[in-house]
């Protein structure tokens, strides 16, 4: 474990203190660790956020806290009680809101809160004040006689906290409270926990996987496969990383992917992303000889960044590279790319909209997606991402409107579409009790491969997505990312013109995400059209092109960088996706409906290398 | 307003607006169980009338003319008169008929001949449902039965003569399933109500996540038992009271006994249902598993081995021990008895006990296996 910075504990009180704490649980016969000897403190007045990849222990230390689970061994206390023996107790003085939220859905806004509050037992004398502040902080005062049920997500989320503030309490504990809610409220929700930290000197725990997020945080511990890797205030852990992020700026414009998919995964580099229209690269070393030398002969501009804690956590993080480097070659020269020219139009909707009774969950779509394109559809829960999905995949019907798909009108002729394209759900839909090899066969059969392609193409896939080795385990006890890629790879089988992959990155961890997004560019090289959706707002970066929805509207399409633009202003020269959602969301756009013509410019061009 | 007050209305008030707004438990509590009700009262019906039977009389002696009027006028059979054998043999294979009756062409004379004959009536019956083909054997064995006690009473001469069955059933005269059934029935919707509906209602409350919220407050784990058995009692006892309502207005069953008793040991048994179903969705979290464990455990149970379709003397020695760990058992038992009988104490006490003592074993195993933790 290594200690970064000063220790906290001795400014404030301590509120939370964990000695040596494990969790194991029984899985089918093993023991696994989801804690693994963690001791941390948090401190009154102050937020702590827990950080880490998906299974790195998150959820199980605050539950630990909130007193619904014993640690197997080590020791637990809350405002000086034992976490297990005193359950009672904490839950009394503790808020707490689970990462569905807690509500419930036939119960109105105020209906909610009354429920709580009789739990809670707050008196009656106090509730109306008490009410009336939670509803300002929370903007929804207007709301109060609605369902939860028929609230947006950031709604949702900010009456699940309401409901977890309702008694004042001395600790808030927050399990990864911004999962799947639209900029907008991250930064609402951010702002009301800080309130209540400078007002009311609470102390917050909150767990996430967004890394932006722990820079907001006055202390972050970060957690790995249930160990305590490191802690400390935020702007320690960047400053370690000075002078070793650099942002790869392209001279020609178009040469970004390729920059990219040539660092990444590279040894000597610890990180790449595309952020802002530039490839982020992080360094082990401080010297950038490592980066110049992969970059040789590339036009580039090479400028130093100011690190963040991002760049931090992931040098922090032990990992396999080669994953990473496998994935950025992916495509491997299976996909011939097709002799037409990259201008034909593939998927193209003119006014489609979906009804569900007197809902309408898309409203007049229209966009068109070329051949060789990444092509994002984006926006929190609930945008309609989902429906329209479904209707270009020919799973849903339109209610109105026309939609090509491979050149074949959907509404008539969808078989002869479907045969082109390949689909990945968001659920994982897999067969859990056949083995690797089973199931991409069975798919393979489903799209009508014949003995010798079939035998061809899992060849292909094993070495591919690296399943080879896994060929006999069942798809049910593969780890996350290997689910993942198994059903991308059932999906690519019999060679598809089109890729449609929903939410492909939800519920994957940080790592998992960049070795996805390194192998869909890998496929769009080839020639792989690729239409993908997605709620993480920073993903944009990866498509050619984008369409921003919200509540079934289309709100912007456009490329990556056309659609920052919109929200450049005086006092941010350099804004990012996040920026331009919330600008778009609150309408403080300059002519944002001029983005709306649905071809855009083409961003990538095809010829010379960077 | 104390605590544990404000916590209980908290609970209670929420259990009952869910209830209201969501039409499935509704459906549930409420239309599935007059669904069920009109179902069997109209639907099934394990009388026969107007059963098809093929009559030949070889004789047409006053005696055999007499016997086969009295088989047309019955309102359990519909006579086909055929002249010979061989004809009544192809209706019966080509299932126009259920049963032959055959009377030969000596009928009346050994009827009326002094001679120690029998006048035998013949009948051969359509086995493949054994439970019909003994119904119509027994109405067959009725009206000659009675034809030839008749006859006897105007003094007209009968030989020894077809056997005559002394037939009278008890508490159900007009012998109407309906009177049987719709007890019963009752039984079943509490059980539905009780078991399926609780235990989904949890299981839910689990996988939307309210559980682990709810477990992060000061709740007690008696409130929680509380909160989750006082609105489900009150919504089985208004089942149970539609169901009797509809029985007795709407398909005239008797009702014999009081409705104290009833309300009574209809408690016992909502009790021990409620436990049962509170057991299941401490064990189970999801809501595919909880409605398949009620239905196997519960449900199917309470239909099958509580004597309320199939009687259980009639079952193999085994099944009839199972059958005593099944609280349908008993409260279809004490329903037939308050429904037909009236307030017979030496039945429905024990039976009362009996389901006592089970709601006392299931809500205390329900407190037992309730947690405030995630991991049992």
């Amino acid at each position: 474990m290594r200690r970064i910075g000063k220790n906290h504990a001795s400014d404030e009180p301590v509120i939370l203190c964990a000695e040596e704490v494990s969790r194991e649980f029984d899985d089918h016969g093993i023991r696994v660790a989801a804690l693994n000897r963690v001791s941390f403190t948090v401190a009154r007045a102050g937020v702590t956020g827990l950080v880490g990849a998906d299974g790195a222990g998150k959820t199980t230390f605050i539950r630990i806290a909130a007193g619904l689970l014993v640690p197997t061994s080590g020791k637990m206390s809350l405002l000086g009680l034992d976490s297990a023996a005193g359950s009672l107790e904490i839950q009394s003085r503790v808020g707490y809101m689970p990462q569905k939220f807690g509500l419930y859905q036939d119960l109105t806004v105020r209906e909610n809160m009354n429920l709580y509050a009789d739990l809670q037992g707050v008196p009656m004398a106090q509730r109306s004040r008490r009410y009336e502040q939670l509803l300002t902080m929370t903007d929804l005062a207007a709301y109060t006689k609605r369902r939860a049920g028929a609230l947006s997500g950031g709604m949702k989320q900010k009456l699940g906290l309401a409901c977890a503030l309702i008694k004042s309490p001395e600790l808030l504990l927050l399990d990864e409270p911004t999962v799947g809610v639209d900029p907008v409220s991250r930064r609402e929700l951010w702002k009301i926990v800080y309130k209540l930290v400078e007002e009311d000197g609470i102390g917050v725990l909150v767990s996430t996987a967004y890394l932006d997020e722990a820079e907001r945080c006055s202390h972050v511990v970060v957690l790995h496969q249930g160990r305590l890797l490191a802690e400390g205030v935020p702007e320690d852990f960047s400053s370690k990383m000075k002078n070793r992020v650099s942002l790869v700026t392209a001279e020609k414009s178009g040469q970004l992917r390729r920059i990219y998919t040539r660092v990444a995964g590279e040894e000597g580099i610890v990180d790449a992303t595309i952020r802002s229209g530039r490839v982020r690269v992080v360094r082990e070393q401080e010297s950038a000889g490592r980066l110049k030398q992969l970059l040789n002969g590339a036009k580039v501009k090479i400028e130093t960044a100011e690190p963040g804690f991002e760049d931090a956590f992931m040098a922090l993080i032990p990992r396999e590279r080669d994953h990473l480097k496998a994935a950025g070659e992916a495509g491997g020269g299976s996909f011939s790319r097709k002799a037409e020219g990259d201008d034909v139009v593939v998927v193209h909707t003119r006014d489609l909209s979906r009804r569900f009774g007197d809902f309408e969950a898309v409203k007049k779509l229209n966009f068109s997606v070329k051949r060789g394109e990444i092509f994002g559809l984006l926006g929190p829960n609930g945008a309609g991402k989902s429906t329209t999905f479904r209707m270009l995949c020919g799973l849903l019907p339109a209610s109105s409107g026309d939609i090509q798909v491979a050149g074949v009108n959907l509404l008539k002729s969808r078989a002869k579409a479907r045969a082109r394209l390949g689909y990945m759900a968001q659920q994982f839909s897999l067969y859990g009790q056949l083995s690797v090899k089973e199931n991409l066969s069975f798919f393979g059969r489903v799209y009508g491969l014949d003995n010798k392609n079939l035998k061809k193409r899992i060849d292909w896939a094993y070495s591919e997505f690296g399943l080879g080795r896994l060929r006999n385990k069942a798809a049910v006890d593969l780890p996350g990312g290997y689910k993942q890629r198994l059903a991308m790879a059932a999906a690519l089988l019999h060679e598809p013109d089109i890729l449609f992959l929903d939410e492909p990155t939800s519920g994957v961890d940080p790592f998992a995400r960049r070795e996805f997004w390194l192998r869909i560019n890998g496929f769009a090289e080839q020639g792989v059209t690729v239409v993908v959706t997605t709620h993480f707002m920073e993903e944009a970066e990866y498509c050619d092109r984008m369409l921003i929805m919200s509540q079934g509207e289309t709100l912007a399409v456009g490329t990556p960088e056309e659609i920052r633009n919109l929200a450049v202003s005086a006092e941010n020269q350099h804004p990012t996706m996040d920026d331009a959602f919330i600008a778009l969301a609150e309408g403080n756009v300059r002519n944002a409906s001029d983005q709306a013509d649905s071809t855009g410019r083409q961003d990538r061009d095809s010829g010379g290398e960077p | 307003m104390n605590l544990f007050a404000m916590r209980l209305r908290g609970i209670l008030k929420k259990e009952v607006l869910q209830i209201l707004r969501d039409p499935s438990s509704i459906a549930l509590a409420l239309v599935m169980p007059l669904v069920l009700l009109f179902l069997f009262g109209y639907g099934v019906n394990l009388d026969a009338e107007n059963i098809p039977v093929a009559v030949i009389t070889e004789d047409d002696g006053g005696a055999a003319r007499d016997l086969v009027g009295r088989f047309e006028l019955s309102r359990q059979f519909q006579v086909y008169r055929v002249t010979d054998i061989r004809e009544a043999e192809s209706l019966m294979q080509q299932r126009n008929v259920e049963a032959i009756v055959r009377l030969r062409n000596d009928f009346s004379a050994r009827l009326t001949g002094s001679t120690e004959q029998q006048a035998p009536v013949q009948l051969i019956i359509n086995g493949i449902d054994a439970n019909r083909a003994r119904l119509i054997e027994g109405y067959v064995k009725r009206i000659t039965g009675t034809w030839a006690a008749q006859r006897q009473a105007r003094g007209e001469a009968v030989s020894t003569g077809p056997v005559s069955i002394a037939h009278r059933i008890w508490f159900n005269e007009g012998a109407e399933s309906r009177n049987f059934l719709v007890p019963g029935l009752i039984t079943l919707i509490m059980t539905l109500i009780g078991i399926l509906l609780t235990a989904l209602v949890i299981a839910r409350e689990w996988e939307r996540g309210t559980m682990e919220a709810m477990l992060v407050t000061p709740l007690r784990r008696f409130d929680i038992l509380l909160g989750k058995i006082l609105p489900y009692y009150v919504l089985g006892m208004l089942g149970m009271g539609l169901s009797v309502a509809v029985g007795v207005l709407l398909f005239e069953v008797p009702f014999r006994g009081s409705l104290t008793a009833l309300a009574v040991l209809g408690s016992l048994f909502m009790l021990a249902s409620l436990g049962f179903g509170l057991l299941v969705s401490a064990a189970v979290r999801v809501q595919f598993v909880a409605a398949q464990i009620s239905i196997v455990a519960g449900f199917l149970p309470a239909f099958f081995l509580s004597g309320l379709i199939f009687d259980l003397e009639s079952t193999p020695k085994v099944i009839q021990i199972i059958s005593h760990a099944v609280p349908a058992r008993y409260f279809v038992n004490i329903s037939h008895t308050l429904f037909m009988a009236g307030d017979i104490w030496s039945v429905l006490l024990p039976n009362g006990l009996v389901l006592a003592g089970m709601a006392i074993v299931f809500l205390g195993l329900a407190f037992r296996k309730i947690t405030k933790r995630l991991d049992g």
